[in-house]
């Protein structure tokens, strides 16, 4: 286990830096650069963009930047934002929050929905409403998640006026209630794309175990069907859902670009878009880190949560 | 500059049209005098809240520092500046209690020395006083080299300051710089007492919390959605009359639009209604939806160091060839005014007397055909080698410009002139691309005056051209020494009238000479619901929410 975990803790080191050298690279050759949104400023004149250029330190070689960036981040410093001088760190804090709301909650709608539908369609293989429930997922996954918002808050808000066509609360409201109501429409937009690729990969999941010899030894045995599958069923087609779920940890603290512009929702995904927009490069770079570390994590706590829960795994 | 411009109520053929279109003039004018619309007079103590919506996010709160355009509004509304130009072009004083001239002795004869009177019952948002040592404080961050200030021009100029007493300043300028009054009503004063114990500016607390004069103090931000300021009681000026004022943040101009419509906001900001709205906006019940002159103007730079363009005729080619009505009334829905000059039309300085340009194909055919540009195999004209083919530029996603390309790709096809358009991400074309000129053709809009000021030696003067190492904005590279004589004189000059005909002559020599060639004046569709009384659009600045000390709530 040691072995594994050291091994696997150095590769994703490597990761790390690669991703850190291309995002940094990329993002510094893109022309125009973050005082392009000055060019057209009256009374700004191009020495003032030249001088403020020096200050930020961005007319010196690029692997200079390079460096001195990445050693400070190894110092804890990710640096500070170009466009209102706050540190990067407290800037995701600011809207990480807001995303973390957002995302768990319609994850958790997914995953709830998501199996029980993949479960069912297993089970029920080829009735209606597995036939159903393919054709939804179809659906969900082809029609970008943005078109749905912008129905939902047609037919929802502007039709029906049942829910707010958009922001995380009504300005001088504070409540709990109030925030909740907001909350219903984006997540259940959002988490219509996660039931689909969820309830997909439980029913095949499901469908892999319902064949097992166990299962049928399970049924010989006597034990009435519900039990066969609460016990034996479900709990084994999960285990391969223990890496899915890793895999979308990460989309859980980066956020939803679109969906998040759509419903004016101040998260990761909308920074992200606008630090882009600003070529707010230390912001860029502090979330690509960011989520290039959740994504290794969640890789890797999937990979020790599937060898704890199942003894026929070894790590080595 | 102190003198009444009496022009920036609409030209009449403009009021008739506008009446024509449902009476938006009506609108607008009432707001213009600054009288509240229906009789109703604003409450005795700050009440209620109004929210402005946005499509951009102010982030900057340091009203010194490096910030984009939103930023503006909550500047304008925390902080107050020396002088402030009102609606009509005309500089009034603001933390000082009068504006220097010659004739008060203010500034001296040669413009040199400068003399600035404030007042004495002016306090911080914390309660500490307002003092000369603040102007001065201010002025010297500016040019701190260590700051990273957005602009310097005009207070390079500054020497020798000196507080006389805590409500009297002055200086020298290093050299005359008429300008310099326009560029006081945009630098906001900035509290010595706090930030004086920051190690440094750029990172101080201050800029996150910042404590001006203003009409409204700092409330609290929720990053990435809204910003809440709240009324100043001890304001020394007019109100506040609300509560509190809210920034919100919308990213995205059609959901700015529908959060309009459905009351979320009760005032749209920057970057306003889109065109293409206006005429379902106007019919809203209970809003107000008014035209309102801004000073950008849109134009196709040409890059005068490309040898297409190095010949006149080529340009007034371009230009005839060009059916700007057909633009501006089947593109943009009438909203902007046409114009000959870079001038607003609302300006003491604006020059009614320009040749007006004329839409003809015969005519651009015959100016090329003069000046020995003839067509090739493939149609497209040339003249000792050189190909009458060029790019056109312009930021990707502005749908309403891209037509406008089509449009001209088509019109110059006729004329014998290839254009292709090649078009770029805002963060990329306003970069170096357009600032050291390595465009051929752009279409852009800007504003070329600061506040109400007339002079574009930024814009215009051959020093200026920073792909040949000047420090300006002359980003068609245009030479002309009887420009620059003309600029030099008249930032020299104080006196308005004495300027109004150097800047005639000025707009005279760009309309002759076409370094680029004027599309239309841009008009904002503001909106706000019809409760919200006491606005006053300004197109001397940058925001609509220049005064928000006197809006307030109606019934």
């Amino acid at each position: 286990m040691r072995a594994f975990l050291l091994s696997r803790l150095s590769q994703s080191l490597v990761l790390l830096v690669i991703v850190s050298i291309i995002g940094f690279v990329i993002l510094n050759l893109t022309p125009g650069g973050p005082l392009a949104q000055h060019g057209l400023a009256p009374g700004m004149t191009q020495a003032d963009i030249d001088r403020i250029q020096e200050q930020l330190g961005l007319n010196r070689p690029l692997w200079i930047q390079y460096l001195d960036w990445a050693w400070r981040l190894l110092q804890g410093d990710w640096g500070r934002s170009f466009r209102d001088g706050t540190s990067v760190t407290t800037v995701i804090g600011r809207h990480l929050f807001a995303t973390l709301l957002l995302m768990g909650t319609s994850t958790a709608i997914a995953i709830a929905i998501g199996t029980w539908i993949g479960i069912r369609g297993a089970t029920h293989r080829y009735s209606l409403f597995d036939y159903l429930a393919t054709i939804g997922a179809m659906v969900a996954l082809s029609i970008p998640t943005f078109w749905f918002g912008l129905v939902g808050i047609y037919i929802f808000s502007l039709r029906l006026g049942w829910v707010p066509a958009g922001n995380m609360y009504t300005i001088g409201d504070g409540s709990v209630l109030n925030f909740l109501h907001h909350l219903i429409l984006p997540s259940i937009v959002l988490s219509l794309v996660h039931v689909a690729v969820w309830s997909r990969y439980m029913r095949t999941a499901t469908l892999d175990v319902i064949s097992q010899d166990f299962v049928k030894t399970a049924r010989a045995k006597g034990l009435s069907e519900r039990r066969v599958l609460m016990k034996h069923v479900v709990g084994n087609a999960l285990l391969p859902m223990i890496t899915l779920a890793g895999m979308q940890l990460p989309s859980i603290l980066t956020g939803a670009l679109v969906t998040e512009t759509v419903f004016t929702w101040p998260g990761m995904g909308r920074l992200f878009l606008d630090s882009l927009g600003y070529s707010d490069y230390p912001v860029v770079m502090g979330l690509l880190m960011f989520s290039a570390v959740l994504v290794v994590l969640g890789n890797l706590i999937a990979d020790i949560v599937v060898a704890v829960v199942d003894p026929r795994i070894r790590l080595a | 500059m102190t003198k009444r411009s009496g022009t920036l109520s609409y030209s009449r053929r403009d009021a008739l049209r506008l009446m024509a279109l449902g009476g938006a003039a009506g609108l607008v004018a009432p707001n213009l005098l600054g009288k509240p619309a229906f009789g109703q007079t604003p409450p005795s103590k700050p009440t209620g809240r109004i929210i402005v919506g946005l499509s951009q996010e102010p982030t900057v709160f340091n009203p010194l520092m490096t910030k984009i355009e939103v930023d503006d509004g909550v500047h304008f509304s925390l902080f107050d500046a020396l002088f402030r130009v009102d609606p009509q072009g005309v500089i009034q004083p603001n933390l000082a209690t009068e504006v220097p001239s010659l004739k008060n002795g203010g500034i001296s004869e040669d413009g040199l020395r400068w003399r600035i009177r404030l007042r004495d019952n002016v306090r911080w948002h914390d309660g500490a006083p307002f003092t000369a040592e603040d102007v001065k404080f201010t002025l010297e961050l500016i040019t701190n080299p260590k700051f990273r200030s957005w602009r310097t021009a005009g207070h390079s100029l500054v020497r020798d300051i000196t507080v006389v007493s805590p409500q009297e300043i002055t200086w020298r300028m290093e050299q005359a710089f008429a300008p310099y009054l326009s560029f006081l009503t945009e630098t906001f004063i900035v509290p010595k007492h706090i930030l004086e114990k920051e190690a440094d500016p750029n990172t101080a607390a201050f800029n996150q919390a910042p404590v001006g004069t203003g009409a409204f103090k700092w409330g609290k931000r929720l990053a990435g959605d809204h910003l809440e300021l709240v009324a100043n009681p001890d304001y020394f000026g007019e109100g506040p009359y609300v509560n509190q004022l809210v920034f919100k943040y919308i990213p995205d101009v059609t959901v700015l639009y529908t959060q309009f419509k459905s009351g979320d906001i009760d005032l749209v900001g920057q970057t306003y209604i889109t065109p293409d709205n206006y005429q379902e906006a106007r019919k809203l019940r209970d809003r107000v939806v008014t035209l309102v002159p801004r000073p950008t103007v849109e134009g196709i730079y040409f890059n005068l160091e490309r040898p297409q363009f190095k010949e006149l005729a080529v340009r007034q080619a371009v230009y005839a060839a060009i059916d700007r009505k057909a633009i501006l009334e089947g593109l943009y829905y009438g909203v902007p005014s046409p114009t000959e000059t870079f001038m607003p039309r609302q300006s003491f300085y604006h020059n009614p007397n320009l040749p007006v340009q004329e839409f003809s194909v015969k005519q651009a055919r015959e100016i090329l055909d003069k000046a020995g540009w003839v067509p090739g195999r493939d149609g497209i004209r040339a003249k000792n080698g050189v190909r009458l083919s060029f790019t056109n530029s312009t930021t990707s996603g502005d749908h309403l410009r891209e037509q406008v390309q089509q449009f001209l790709k088509q019109s110059l096809a006729e004329i014998g002139i290839e254009m292709t358009i090649s078009n770029l991400p805002a963060a990329v074309i306003w970069g170096d691309f357009w600032g050291k000129s390595q465009f051929d053709t752009v279409i852009v809009g800007i504003t070329y005056l600061i506040g109400a000021d007339p002079d574009v030696t930024n814009r215009f003067h051959s020093r200026a051209i920073a792909a040949k190492g000047g420090r300006g904005s002359n980003n068609a590279q245009y030479v002309n020494p009887e420009m620059d004589a003309l600029l030099e004189q008249g930032t020299r000059t104080f006196d308005p009238d004495e300027r109004r005909s150097i800047y005639h002559k000025v707009q005279e020599l760009i309309r002759r000479d076409l370094p680029f060639l004027p599309l239309y004046q841009s008009t904002a569709v503001h909106g706000r619901k019809s409760a919200i009384q006491g606005v006053v659009p300004n197109p001397n600045t940058r925001t609509e929410s220049w005064k928000a000390a006197s809006w307030y709530r109606g019934s």
